[in-house]
């Protein structure tokens, strides 16, 4: 008994209208529009007029903080990943700084068993580099890599794995089951107390700044142990030129070394600090204009592979009192998509592919998600988003579907609306709403 | 005058000479056997510190008296969301007793901004210090005391050199100073050693000097700052001793500016590390003074930020212009 999923007039990656019919977790055919029909054997038909929009492969975050354990008053699993799924998601990487920590097997299998039952995405954990975050000694990367959650990307993100021998050890050992290191790029020293990017606007506002050097010293000897040791290394959060320079010469040089960006990173800067608004203390923090531009730049080229969300969701609480004793972090996943479009598309930076190649295809090469990120094709697994690309919507963060509010963006008006995603065969989002209890199980 | 005080940058020219020119009035007033205006009877003023700083809380409470101001000060330990009350339920209390006017002193910066810019309190913010950001009536009394002394009271500080020393990274004096000495028309020059100057210094209306000595020849002004001893501990200076040497001020620099000139310091001082006793106690040393010309200048913006009403007499904002 299955049912069979019609997407009429969607237009893979941008191009010409196709009529995609999904059955059995999979792509069953792709044929010209208006001649698309259920396979026989479907026991019911679900189909949509979808003429113009663009259909894309199911986006995949390589960061998402979905606060499962610990801090369920900020997000869990079950309303992080329906934020994920209207944003058009079909695959997370759950960010490793719970409480507990996710730095053993345990954590990571409960993590990624409480993903499944929700059903509206593929929740891939990250696992700690280092045991409790502390980042003096290896957590059991291995056990993690071997638990059934699988896993390949290995993070303290929110800490840097600052101690240089701690960090090549990791770099070697994930190498044995092609595992990558994921780095939060950021001198402890450097940023003792920073609230906000160090230049014209800290001075004014008396906020301790946060130097681009302290991102970039750490990209640097990373690069230099990635190059040394033969791993591969992902720099999270890129945020200044001057990081985007050092990847360039990197991969000029060979080295494996991959790096993503934030769309806040993106569209944001450091001026929006100026009236003290704590939804915007991030970290790494808002830049300058000519990073933005440089980070743009370097996402269409390639030197930046991937857009990350960095989705960080935090109570009211934390973030509506003084700057400095509020925390850092914004809700990313539910605009992720459009902000892109905004940043990228819009202005001819990348095209459709491009996009698709940004936010799906590539992180899941990274995370190594093998049944994500995939090309639309018959009888490739059945991980898709459409995404209406003349329809615009304005931000409202008591809308989201995460459970904080703590968007940047608020009152935005931005191009682009999902108005379907699919998982696993299933749909998690139909006709721009949720769809309850999809119970969709990735195809492996 | 706007609503709130928050940045000396909130200040026009005529907005700040208005102040000036209130406070010359007050300070009259002073002088009188009864020292008491009838302006803010029936208001209410709330000193909100989170952060311990008696002279400018004396300073801000005998303002409001002055002024017949109902005055209720109100400590309040820790502001992280982790230990205390959160600013916004310290707010909400402070909008429930009927506060007119909140005068704040915290150890974030932006703290009085975030006051103002949310819908918690409607009363008029004053910034009374927040982190290392701003603390604008400082800045107004030194204006004020300057302006006495090398203006005969009257007008702006149109061409007047000023130097202001120490640790400029830390300091909200420096920060509210600059920009309203600019204001103004003075010529600012900042001394410091490198470590303390904040990176983005060079985008400020104002020169920048490693070399004291040089940044006082033929001054107007010299205005000290308050430097922690503690900031060696973090390598900002290697030694007190070298600190002072290099840039602490004693006679012998005393005797670089010009023979007018006054010598400031807005408290408390560190003597014999920025400053040396005999500088202080000079007659060069306006120092007492200043603290003097606080309150005349903080009853001026209270009056004004009041629009120099009483409830029984809504109809007149008076000098205040657009009131509140």
């Amino acid at each position: 008994m299955s049912e069979a999923i019609i997407l009429r007039g969607v237009r893979p990656l941008g191009g010409d209208p196709r009529d995609v019919v999904v059955m059995d977790g999979r792509i069953a055919s792709i044929e010209p529009a208006g001649t698309g029909a259920a396979p026989a054997g479907a026991s019911s038909v679900r189909e949509a007029t979808l003429d113009g929009k663009v259909l894309l492969p199911g986006l995949v975050d390589l960061h998402t903080h979905l606060r499962e354990p610990g801090r369920e008053d900020a997000e869990t699993v079950l309303t992080g990943t329906r934020a994920a799924a209207l944003g058009g998601f079909t695959a997370v990487h759950a960010m490793a700084n719970t409480s507990p920590v996710a730095d053993n097997a345990a954590v990571v299998e409960q993590v990624w068993h409480t993903g499944r039952e929700a059903g509206y995405c593929d929740v891939r954990p990250v696992g700690a580099v280092s045991v409790n975050l502390a980042g003096e000694r290896l957590a059991e990367l291995g056990a993690m890599a071997d638990s059934p959650a699988a896993v390949r990307v290995f993070s303290d993100d929110g800490h840097c794995v600052f101690d240089a021998a701690i960090m090549r050890r990791a770099l070697e050992y994930v190498k044995a089951f092609d595992g990558v290191v994921a780095q939060h790029a950021q001198d402890p020293q450097l940023t003792a107390k920073a609230q906000m990017n160090e230049g014209i606007v800290s001075a004014q506002l008396g906020l301790t700044g946060w130097p681009a050097v302290a991102e970039e010293a750490v990209v640097a000897r990373d690069i230099l142990l990635t190059a040394h040791v033969g791993s591969r290394l992902h720099v999270c959060h890129v945020s200044t030129a001057g990081t985007v320079d050092l990847l360039r010469r990197a991969k000029e040089r060979g080295v494996d070394v991959t790096a993503e960006v934030t769309p806040h990173h993106l569209l944001l800067t450091e001026d929006l600090v100026r009236g003290y608004d704590p939804l915007f203390k991030v970290n790494p923090p808002l830049r300058t204009a000519d990073d933005v531009a440089a980070l743009r730049q370097g996402l269409a080229d390639g030197i930046i592979d991937a857009v990350a969300t960095d989705h960080a969701p935090h109570p009211v609480e934390d973030k509506e009192g003084e700057w400095d004793s509020s925390a850092f972090g914004m809700l990313g996943l539910q605009s992720a998509l459009s902000i892109v479009v905004e940043t990228m598309v819009k202005p001819g930076l990348i095209d459709w592919s491009g996009l698709a190649d940004r936010m799906s295809r590539i992180p899941a090469m990274i995370g190594r998600v093998g049944d994500q990120g995939r090309p639309i094709a018959v009888g490739e697994p059945a991980n898709l988003t459409v995404v209406d690309p003349d329809a615009q919507w304005t931000v409202r963060g008591s809308q989201l579907a995460s459970k904080s509010r703590n968007t940047p963006f608020e009152g935005m008006t931005l191009p682009g609306v999902v108005v379907a995603t699919v998982y696993g065969g299933r749909p998690t989002v139909w006709d721009g709403q949720l769809v309850a209890g999809p119970t969709g199980v990735a195809v492996r | 005058m706007k609503r709130h005080l928050l940045s000396s940058a909130d200040l026009s020219r005529e907005e700040a000479l208005l102040v000036l020119d209130t406070a010359k009035e007050m300070s009259s007033l002073a002088r009188q056997s009864v020292r008491k205006l009838p302006a803010l009877r029936g208001r209410t003023v709330v000193n909100l510190f989170f952060e311990d700083s008696t002279r400018t809380r004396i300073s801000f409470e005998a303002a409001a008296k002055r002024l017949s101001a109902d005055v209720i000060n109100f400590s309040a330990k820790g502001s992280s969301v982790s230990k205390g009350e959160s600013l916004k339920d310290t707010a909400l209390t402070l909008q429930a007793m009927g506060a007119d006017a909140v005068v704040i002193r915290h150890s974030s910066s932006g703290a009085a901004h975030r006051l103002a810019a949310t819908d918690w309190i409607d009363a008029g913010v004053v910034n009374a210090g927040d982190g290392t950001h701003e603390h604008p009536t400082q800045a107004l009394l030194d204006a004020y005391t300057l302006r006495r002394h090398l203006n005969d009271g009257t007008g702006d500080l149109a061409g007047k050199r000023i130097t202001i020393v120490g640790d400029v990274l830390h300091s909200r004096v420096v920060r509210s100073n600059v920009l309203l000495l600019q204001t103004l028309g003075a010529e600012v020059t900042l001394a410091a050693p490198p470590t303390l100057f904040p990176v983005g210094v060079d985008a400020w209306p104002c020169e920048i000097s490693y070399d004291l000595d040089e940044a006082l020849v033929d001054r107007d002004a010299v205005m000290m700052l308050r430097v922690q001893r503690e900031r060696m501990n973090a390598s900002y200076f290697p030694s007190e001793r070298e600190y002072s040497m290099r840039y602490g001020l004693d006679a012998r620099r005393v005797a670089l500016l010009a023979d007018h000139a006054i010598v400031m310091h807005p408290g408390p001082m560190n003597r014999g590390m920025e400053i040396s006793a005999e500088v202080a106690d000079s007659d060069r040393s306006v120092i007492v003074e200043q603290v003097t010309n606080g309150v005349s200048v903080r009853m001026a913006v209270l009056y004004l930020l009041l629009g120099g009403q009483s409830e029984a007499d809504p109809g007149d904002t008076g000098v205040g212009g657009e009131g509140r």
